[in-house]
């Protein structure tokens, strides 16, 4: 069970809109985290540089917290081989889908783009699915 | 450079915003997503504030992406790769309660979990570029 967080779940995704916001502004790309990992894979082109800083940026974000703010509550149960097996789907399907939660949760809602609402719909529903049978059924 | 920098400084910034979020925390979104447990909707709270955050300075600044090479903004209509890429990637989530950006600033807690679910979500970008591209 987990506590309900309003305030810090709102202050979150404004910090998060509004680094997606800027990099619309400074770079007229869109924050799709899956997207700029993929683009990481080879061969690089004009794109890869701005991507890999954003990563490096992303995954800098949490010893730079821990140092300055404190703890960071992560609760992982999942076994290694369910984890394997949902990396590959995860990173596959956002590709085939063409987003992930960023891409087409946050920046696709927010320009009301329909195959980004309807994406984010499916997605959110055979989540809650597989966490059902998960949970209740298994 | 100065660009580079600058994307760097919105990926750590974009990192803030997960971590003060808690969507770092995969039993959170899990949480999220077992509708029928004890709900917790705070991953809706954080979607509709950055999303509403961002359209407001997409029409405050007249913003749109010049091409659309991080999502696929530019195709139109629902097709059938959308719908089934999506259904896996949101099977592949409820499965762990972690997405690419969580994944990410994950990193550097050093858990092995992470790192073994990070190197299978590359190995299923390699698997669609395989399949599906050049």
């Amino acid at each position: 069970m987990t506590e309900i967080t309003i305030l810090s779940a709102a202050l979150g995704g404004v910090i998060i809109g509004l680094a997606a916001g800027l990099l619309l502004v400074t770079h007229k790309r869109v924050a799709g985290i899956s997207g700029i990992a993929s683009g990481l894979l080879l061969p690089w082109n004009a794109e890869s540089g701005w991507r890999l800083w954003f990563l490096l940026g992303l995954i800098a974000s949490a010893p730079l917290y821990r140092v300055m703010v404190g703890e960071i509550p992560i609760q992982l149960d999942a076994p290694l081989a369910v984890l394997a097996v949902a990396g590959v789907l995860v990173g596959y399907g956002s590709r085939l889908g063409g987003g992930c939660t960023s891409g087409h949760g946050v920046c696709g809602i927010a320009r009301l783009s329909v195959r980004s609402i309807v994406a984010t719909l499916m997605f959110m529903f055979t989540a809650a699915v597989t966490v059902y049978i998960q949970r209740h059924v298994l | 450079m100065i660009k580079n920098l600058v994307a760097g400084s919105l990926g750590l910034l974009f990192g803030f915003g997960l971590i003060i979020a808690n969507m770092t925390n995969p039993s959170k979104v899990l949480a999220f997503l077992d509708v029928s447990g004890e709900w917790d909707p705070s991953l809706a709270i954080v979607m509709a504030s950055a999303l509403i955050t961002l359209a407001v300075m997409q029409r405050l600044m007249h913003l749109s992406p010049e091409t659309q090479t991080s999502c696929d903004g530019v195709k139109q209509g629902i097709d059938r790769k959308l719908l089934i890429g999506s259904a896996i990637f949101g099977i592949g989530w409820g499965l762990s309660g972690i997405c690419p950006g969580p994944a990410l600033v994950g990193l550097s807690a050093g858990l092995p979990a992470v790192l073994v679910f990070i190197g299978a979500m590359f190995v299923g970008f390699v698997i669609f570029n395989r399949f599906h591209q050049r």
